[in-house]
């Protein structure tokens, strides 16, 4: 059966991922804070036909404890094939455009400490010469955008790291997912108005469960985010710097 | 986990009548993180997945706290049949864990995409009912979060909490997680058979024994027919399929079926079309036979996703009662004969028997008799008086009206249906309220 990692389990969109990966029988290495929430999901992926899940407690700003998660896990469940990468924060971007500190603390929790994380499992991975490396990024990342650019840059970073990492792993058989959610009901966005664009987290879930064990290069989660996004990149940027997007 | 559910939520209740507005909607999504209730100013209501038809999940310029997001399971054991999970999980999500395992919902309305919670404020009831009594009745315990504390609830701990929130309406605190017992089922597909009878005289002679045989038992019925055949419809009755030792797995060749959206015309040709259809191939006093997944026949609406949708703008209303079941059900005729005349059909209604079961709950709808269940689209005051009318009639034989499908009923009413609401008002938290509840304890004349 699968052994996956997810850093940043407690991700309202992480966990439904993982539940369809439960019902196959999957075992799991769940890294994130705090405790008593890893365990309260824990529990539910066995409930739901997980074989086995283990916690790991972990800051992920905490870049210094990055080797160790990674030892840990491939220690406690001897070998890993997949790993997907969750943790993020949406961030004020107000606030990050009123102090450099919170602009930089934004990009150490959503770009910073994936190339960490990343850079330590590309080794991993390389080595062992199989499996898959998934990361939750954005659409926000494929065109900074006046609302949320500071975001929207370190989601950007991320998936241009994550080309990077796919041309070099391809070499080796490991397949590297970049996931590019478009606006998704879970608490990170909970304060924001709900529009008809919004998707279940369910929905997205399985289009990472089924994009993860396909081994795609992309996934846009739902599937018209592409189209949407297509346009959007594609809209000149003397137009688009005027609009309130 | 396909869910539709919380897309564009709009935090209606499913007739879309009455629709109201809310100061603000809170979203629960850890139960160890649930927001202090005091901090509010205003009264709260949990929210589930606003299956409820009426006005009991709506709280007009209050907070609504949305618990669907609350969607762990805690545990299952598959051989005790045993589950624990938290009380945004939809009965959709359990069944999928469980039925894998040789087990079953022991109590499911008529519809999957309702919450744990929402199952046991409104303690719902299924077409087993005569068999196993409400949902209320399998919960061995839960966990309520009220304004002064968290309580675990059980038939032995804080017995009158459990009782008083075991269709208290969302009244007495949040539930946020829950325990049940399930049912052990031999396969996922039903034994069914379609049993046409003529009319109502038919349909009561043989009910009593119709309860004997089948676990699963509601019917149809047209309810514009004349006074001869008046009530004639259909038994849908059902046992799961215990596949003969060595027999070739049919399970994995009946799929359920695909949740599709109708044009908005559709609902109502569709179903008389379907109900003459099998009223008329069916002749009288024969049993059809066929064996079918488990989905198609507990849960034929949830095929047509958002189908109130059918009713347009104005809305429908649902109209559910129950009344004793007593010498020659002249009350039941008289519903019949009422909404012939008025000509605001409802075509099919829902018919069926309740057993004597008690339930748990305090508040709880179910009683011995027979229960009816209607819908009318919303005509404005035509359809209003209609069922004030109806009302007089239950409540004369002495019987009672489902708040969980009701957006209309009188104070003077409901007070005579549920006499115990008095002593089940101690049990509410004092920042909890709802609309169906200011609606329904308003004083007679200040309304
Ligand atoms: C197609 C269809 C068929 C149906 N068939 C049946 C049937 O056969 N039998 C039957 O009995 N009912 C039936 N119903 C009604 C439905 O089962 C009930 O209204 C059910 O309670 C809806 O659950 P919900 O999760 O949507 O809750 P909501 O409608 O959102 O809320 C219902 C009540 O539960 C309370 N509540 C919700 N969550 C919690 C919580 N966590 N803690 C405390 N209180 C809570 C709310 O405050 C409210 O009072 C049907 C409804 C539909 C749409
Ligand atoms: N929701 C959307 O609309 C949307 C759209 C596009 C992309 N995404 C991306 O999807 C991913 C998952 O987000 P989500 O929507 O599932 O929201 P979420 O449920 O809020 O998940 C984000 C998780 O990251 C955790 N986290 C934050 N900082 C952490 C840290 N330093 N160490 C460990 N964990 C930390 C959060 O924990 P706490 O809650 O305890 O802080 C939270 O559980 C994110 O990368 C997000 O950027 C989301």
């Amino acid at each position: 059966m699968l052994k996956i990692m997810i850093i940043g389990a407690t991700s309202v969109i992480a966990q439904e991922t993982a539940r369809f990966f439960a019902t196959e029988g999957a075992e799991f290495f769940l890294v994130g804070i705090p405790m008593d929430r890893l365990t309260v999901i824990k529990d539910d992926l066995i409930a739901r036909g997980a074989k086995r899940a283990e916690v790991y407690e972990a800051d992920l700003t905490d870049f210094g404890k990055h080797p160790q998660i990674i030892e840990s896990a491939v220690q406690t469940m001897g070998s890993l094939d997949a790993v997907l990468i969750a943790h993020g924060t949406l961030g004020n971007q107000k606030a990050a455009e009123a102090s450099v500190e919170v602009a930089l603390k934004e990009i150490n929790l959503n770009l910073l400490s994936n190339i960490s994380l990343l850079t330590l499992l590309a080794n991993y991975f390389e080595q062992q010469r199989r499996g898959c490396i998934a990361v939750i990024s954005s659409v926000a990342g494929d065109r900074g955008r006046g609302s949320n650019y500071v975001y929207g840059t370190a989601k950007a970073g991320t998936t241009a790291f994550m080309q990077g990492l796919r041309s070099r792993l391809a070499k080796s058989g490991v397949a590297v997912v970049t996931i590019k959610p478009g606006l998704v009901d879970t608490p990170m966005t909970a304060d924001v108005k709900k529009n008809f664009l919004f998707a279940a987290p369910a929905t997205v879930g399985k289009s990472i469960y089924l994009g993860m064990k396909k081994g795609k290069n992309t996934v846009y989660a739902p599937w018209f985010w592409r189209y949407i996004m297509a346009v959007i990149i594609h809209i000149p940027e003397s137009i688009f710097k005027k609009m309130s997007l | 986990m396909t869910t539709p559910l919380n897309r564009l939520k709009q935090y209606k209740s499913w007739g879309r009548y009455p629709t109201v507005e809310h100061k603000a909607i809170h979203q629960i999504h850890w139960r160890s993180d649930v927001p202090d209730i005091n901090k509010f100013e205003e009264t709260v209501l949990p929210y589930g997945y606003g299956r409820s038809y009426g006005d009991s999940c709506l709280n007009e310029g209050g907070i609504l706290l949305d618990t669907s997001y609350m969607q762990q399971f805690m545990a299952f054991d598959a051989e005790q049949g045993l589950v624990r999970c938290e009380a945004g999980i939809s009965l959709e999500q359990i069944l999928e864990v469980i039925v894998p395992h040789g087990w079953f919902l022991p109590v499911t309305p008529g519809t999957k995409f309702v919450s744990i919670g929402g199952a046991i404020a409104n303690d719902v009831h299924g077409k087993n009912h005569h068999r196993a009594g409400t949902f209320g009745c399998h919960v061995t315990q839960f966990e309520l979060l009220r304004s002064d504390g968290r309580y675990i609830c059980s038939p032995t701990e804080n017995v009158e909490l459990y009782q008083a929130t075991i269709g208290g309406l969302g009244l007495t605190g949040i539930i946020t997680w829950a325990e049940f017992k399930l049912k052990r089922i031999p396969s996922p597909l039903i034994d069914q058979e379609k049993i046409r009878f003529a009319n109502l005289d038919e349909f009561f002679a043989v009910s009593a024994e119709m309860d004997q045989k089948f676990e699963y038992l509601m019917s149809w019925s047209d309810c514009l027919s004349g006074e001869s055949s008046m009530g004639r419809g259909i038994f849908m009755a059902g046992n799961f399929y215990d596949p003969p030792l060595g027999s070739e797995p049919i399970a994995n060749k009946l799929k359920p079926f695909v949740p599709f959206d109708l044009p908005s015309f559709a609902l109502n040709t569709l179903s008389v079309k379907a109900f003459n259809a099998v009223l008329y191939r069916i002749p009288l006093g024969k049993h059809v036979r066929s064996i079918v997944h488990y989905e198609p026949f507990y849960y034929p609406l949830d095929a047509i996703n958002n189908w109130y949708r059918l009713y347009g703008k104005r809305g429908f209303l649902q109209y559910q009662l129950v009344v004793p079941i007593e010498g020659d059900n002249e009350a039941i005729r008289e519903v019949y004969r009422r909404i012939a005349q008025s000509g605001e059909g409802s075509f099919l209604v829902v018919l069926k028997t309740f057993g004597d079961i008690a339930s748990p709950g305090m508040m709880s709808f179910p009683m011995p008799g027979v229960t009816l269940a209607l819908d009318f689209a919303f005509n404005g005051e035509k359809t209003l008086k209609l069922l004030d009318e109806l009302d007089v009639i239950v409540r004369e034989a002495k019987g009672r009206v489902y708040p969980a499908k009701d957006a209309r009923m009188s104070p003077e009413n409901f007070r005579a249906y549920f006499p115990q609401w008095e002593q089940f008002a101690h049990y509410i938290d004092p920042k909890f309220s709802s609309s169906f509840w200011r609606r329904v304890t308003a004083s007679a004349n200040g309304r």
